[in-house]
């Protein structure tokens, strides 16, 4: 059954020139179904595409309260999106009422939509989880006809995701005639985000959009090929100003803030002409990326240096070039920034690749291939995780008493949780009410008490506010704001992290915003600086995200090392290729290379397990761990996406032992409890799942000596019940995550203990720019002890103390 | 591991790796902000259920100090318990295990902000105590005598990329690092803290390496 456009649309569309695209005409004809996915490339009147069947269906009039829900991951999208149906629904004279709600709408403005709710209402994931969790949730929602997700192919990725579908379960509930409609971008399999979106078990409608004509895309020439190793595309200066001149608006995406602050900066230093170039990063003032986005949308800047921060969100207009520098890591993620060039429908895209050093040469081409062949890359994310359900029953508990069988039937039909077991709800549950620990104490305190009759409520109804107040799943990173010195409270310049903060003395120079400023002093939790006019900072290393390549991509990577030439490639690139044949193996998918030789008066091992950074680099900790427990005396290593590199002091006879499974995974059993992201990632899933508040009712700043570190819960856990409900979580996470171990385990399986150790006596071609990688780890036991020591007599030695008998002092 | 001693006021002072303050010649520990029960005072008001094993591992620590130590005189220097209900929901096990540690020794509630009103435990109830040059309170006084040891603010340093509590010291006052399992911290620049010590002051580090660093620099 479709839903008819009225004669008015029609003719508000030819007045305008516009013809209905195909995909807009079939998302109409599609309008019952229960759930509607429509895969669309960016410009290609998605959104609109979205909302037709509403506005059609609201055009009558008839409809009270509220009809259409729609969420973006990005508030600024909402605010952008009512605009945009402004028009239609103003020059049509429709009687549509369209609002937006999200962290920045007033509390009095809230308010009246709850009470009167607007008949098409934007919003984002985290307002609708708090709009559920209200008392009058039943009956704001009962006669809720649609809810559109955009960027769904975003949000599939994320917490933010699973978060939104438990949501939408809930929303079922209160209104069951509910229809679900997911806009996407280019994605790999389109049935698994429809399987995630889609009320469980039923089916889902999927629409695919003309992609539009192929990108045209390639690798950026320069005149000097890139260095051997590192990252942030620095030779290519030039080559990216010359496009910049030669193209309207170039959008020039980075994968990491810091590498996006030191190419902005030389590329400023490069731009004699003064072209107007922007930066952006999530790690700029919200002040900074704003006038950045003005300068953006009318025009006034040539070129946008940019991460991911970027990837998303409001049509840009003018873009007609996009330039990666460094190696995509993701072909989803490359093809969707590349759509950000040319937000016209049937116009190619236009994307240069800047590989960043020899071995990215070979991973870009890999890249502009998968492009081509339309072979995208997805990771499956496998069940929903358990802190967000912890957030969701609390989040239920606030609405009124509930039944545990109800909630438990609700929640398994969202996709991500329809394989979940009564037990694991049940743990979740009993976490939420007692804490779940062994020892029962709270047995006056429960946060959820059961009554006699059976329904499950809130034992102390004002904690409502408190979990309100604390709901979300994005984690803020400990981060310190910027502010120049002598400003008294001006606007800041960005944020760093904390460890990076900590790092500095004063006197140290980094980069923020494009400028260098010199580090002053930590005063009340920010960084005072300076401006400094240095040539060279000290390089910001604030993280930002650090991707590892996918699985697919490194496949595509082992498959051309396996060609007998490579005529797509430059001819250094081949020359090398051909060299590390000739001195050693090249690596091949199904065996597992492993070099060892002396250089420089250390033993090296090379490890080309392709299994991505993060993986790479767990790999790292547990064959150094094995190493220094067979006397080999490792000293540090180094890690890329496609190898790990140790130096040590004595020689590796036997590489087979090391990667015995059993000794991997047993190694990282006793590895990974002390671990810092394990405690980093503890802290993100007990926050999500109501066990740390961010947020207090009353003001923090009465006690600051309060608040405490959550890693004292994650060692106090770890003594006492190191398999409660937050460890298991925590562990879960961490594997699929930042240890990424499941990528190990591939790399296991796929080689079968096929693996050729090669015993050479020099540097081979392909170790050798791993020599220069930054980013090296020290193999440290005492380490860290000795450096708090030193740390502590340099600083005693700086005030002109010396590091002498304290008692001294008296 | 070496002892690290200090000269205070006329006494000779042993910071410990564990937050504790130990005073030989007195034979008199002193430990500061145990906070005991604050997890408990979390969830009666509605909030995260935390751990529950904060009053075990709190006790333990002090049961270490005292079983390497034999004071003869123990002073908890204020907010010893989270609040006033907290000390009255102790578990029987850990009240006796509290009573067994108070054995046969001198021990002194000194209270706090969080703790005022008298509690129901043994052992001394007073507002500040003195004893040869030293006088204990739980907040530093602005213009305290010389001599003064305090708690209350929970000071924490940061050095080589780690945080720890510390001890702070200068030629009039020192103020002691919170003992409790579940404390935070304050930074040394906190004008809280900074205001109270002189430009000259030092930190102590707790932990393994009790490094000792000028106070502005921390």
């Amino acid at each position: 059954m479709s839903t008819p456009l009225p004669p008015i649309f029609h003719e508000w569309f030819s007045s305008r020139g516009w013809q209905i695209h195909p995909h807009q005409q079939a998302m109409l004809e599609h309008a019952a179904a229960p759930a509607l996915l429509l895969v669309a490339p960016t410009g290609g009147g998605k959104t609109l595409a979205g909302f037709l069947p509403s506005l059609a269906e609201l055009s009558n009039g008839e409809h009270e309260g509220l009809h259409t829900l729609y969420i973006s991951p990005l508030k600024a999208l909402a605010a952008d999106i009512k605009r945009n149906l402004s028009t239609p629904i103003g020059e049509m004279g429709l009687p549509i009422r369209v609002e937006d709600r999200t962290g920045d709408t007033s509390a009095t403005r809230k308010k009246c939509q709850r009470a009167d709710p607007p008949h098409i209402l934007l919003t984002t994931p985290e307002s609708l989880a708090l709009l559920t969790s209200y008392e009058d949730a039943p009956r704001m929602f009962a006669g809720l006809s649609r809810v559109i997700i955009d960027e769904i192919h975003a949000l599939a990725e994320s917490k933010r995701g699973d978060q939104l579908m438990l949501s939408l379960a809930r929303l079922s509930t209160l209104a069951p005639r509910l229809r679900r409609v997911g806009l996407s971008a280019t994605v790999d399999d389109p049935q698994a985000i429809g399987a995630l979106m889609a009320r469980h078990p039923d089916p889902v409608e999927i629409l695919q959009a003309d992609p539009g004509p192929a990108p045209d895309i390639a690798m950026l020439e320069t005149e000097t090929p890139p260095p051997w190793a590192g990252g942030g595309g620095r030779y290519a200066i030039p080559a990216v100003l010359e496009q910049v001149r030669q193209h309207r608006t170039t959008l020039i995406f980075h994968n990491t803030r810091a590498q996006a602050e030191i190419f902005f900066h030389h590329l400023w230093l490069a731009n004699e002409e003064g072209l107007p170039i922007g930066i952006h990063h999530g790690s700029l003032s919200r002040e900074q990326r704003e006038k950045v986005e003005a300068a953006m949308v009318e025009g006034r800047l040539r070129a946008i240096v940019c991460t991911g921060s970027l990837d998303l969100g409001i049509d840009w207009g003018d873009v007609d070039l996009v330039i990666q520098v460094g190696a995509p890591k993701n072909v989803k993620r490359l093809v969707q920034r590349i759509g950000r060039a040319n937000h016209r429908y049937n116009a190619p895209s236009k994307a240069l690749l800047v590989p960043a050093n020899r071995f990215e040469i070979i991973e870009c081409q890999a890249a502009l291939e998968a492009v081509r062949e339309h072979d995208l890359d997805g990771a499956p994310r496998g069940a929903g995780p358990r802190d967000v359900l912890c957030q969701h029953i609390l989040i239920a508990a606030c609405v009124g008493p509930f039944w545990s069988d109800d909630l438990f039937a609700e929640m398994t039909t969202s996709g991500a949780y329809a394989g979940l077991s009564r037990d694991a709800f049940d743990a979740c549950l009993d976490f939420c009410a007692t804490g779940g620990y062994a020892l029962r104490a709270y047995d006056r305190w429960q946060r959820l008490k059961q009554r006699p009759d059976g329904l499950w409520q809130l034992r102390d109804p004002r904690a409502a506010q408190r979990i309100r107040m604390n709901i979300g799943t994005i984690q803020d990173t400990d981060t310190l704001k910027v502010r120049l010195r002598n400003r008294g409270g001006g606007k800041p310049l960005g944020e760093v992290e904390e460890a990076f903060a900590a790092s500095l003395t004063q006197g140290d120079t980094f980069l923020i915003g494009g400028q260098i400023v010199r580090y002053e002093g930590l005063r009340e939790m920010t960084v005072e600086v300076t401006r400094h006019a240095a040539q060279k900072p000290k390089v910001a290393v604030f993280a930002g995200t650090k991707f590892a390549s996918t699985t697919r991509l490194m496949d595509r990577i082992l498959a051309m090392l396996q060609q007998p030439d490579w005529p797509d490639l430059p001819a250094h690139t081949r020359d090398w290729l051909r060299l590390q044949s000739e001195l050693s193996h090249l690596p091949q998918r199904n065996r597992l290379l492993v070099e060892s030789f002396p250089h420089d008066g250390r033993e090296h091992v090379c490890v080309y397990g392709f299994a991505g950074k993060n993986a790479q680099q767990t790999l790292g900790l547990l064959l150094t761990r094995r190493m220094e427990d067979a006397g080999l005396h490792p000293l540090g290593f180094v890690s890329t996406d496609y190898a790990t590199l140790i130096w040590g002091l004595e020689p590796l006879r036997d590489a087979a032992p090391l990667f015995a499974r059993e000794t991997l995974q047993e190694g990282l059993e006793t590895w990974l409890a002390g671990n810092a992201v394990m405690k980093r990632t503890f802290r993100a899933s007990a926050t999500i799942a109501g066990l740390i508040e961010r947020n207090m009712p009353s003001a923090r700043k009465s006690g600051r000596q309060a608040t405490f570190s959550s890693d004292i819960l994650y060692d106090t856990l770890l003594k006492y019940e190191p398999d409660h409900l937050l460890m298991q979580i925590t562990r879960e996470e961490a594997l699929r995550g930042l240890v990424d171990f499941g990528r190990i385990e591939e790399m296991i399986d796929r080689v079968e203990g096929r693996i050729d150790h090669i015993r050479l006596e020099r540097v081979t071609p392909f170790a050798a720019p791993l020599l220069l990688e930054v980013g090296k780890v020290p193999v440290v036991g005492a380490g860290r002890e000795r450096l708090v020591a030193e740390e502590a007599a340099r600083l005693m030695e700086a005030a002109g103390i010396g590091a002498a008998d304290p008692g001294s002092l008296a | 591991m070496n002892k690290l001693t200090i000269s205070f006021c006329g006494a000779s002072l042993e910071p410990r790796p564990s937050g504790a303050l130990w005073w030989p010649e007195a034979r008199l520990l002193c430990v500061a902000d145990l906070h005991l029960g604050k997890a408990e005072r979390m969830a009666r008001r509605g909030g995260g259920l935390l751990p529950p094993y904060e009053c075990a591992e709190t006790l333990g620590r002090l049961d270490t100090e005292i079983e390497a130590l034999s004071p003869e005189v123990v002073i908890c220097l204020g907010d010893s318990f989270d609040d006033g209900p907290a000390a009255e929901s102790l578990s029987e096990a850990h009240c006796l295990w509290l009573a067994r540690l108070m054995a046969g020794r001198d021990w002194i509630w000194i209270a706090g902000n969080h703790d005022p009103a008298p509690l129901s435990l043994s052992g001394r109830h007073l507002g500040e105590f003195v004893l040869g040059p030293l006088s204990f309170r739980h907040i530093a006084q602005a213009d305290g005598p010389t001599g003064e040891i305090s708690g209350h603010f929970h000071p924490k340093a940061r050095v080589g990329g780690v945080r720890r509590p510390c001890f702070l010291v200068d030629r009039r006052r020192m103020i002691l690092p919170a003992f409790g399992a579940y404390t935070g911290g304050m930074d040394l620049s906190a004008p809280e803290i900074a205001g109270l010590m002189q430009s000259n002051a030092r930190a102590i580090l707790t932990g393994a390496t009790q490094a000792v660093l000028p106070m502005i620099a921390a």
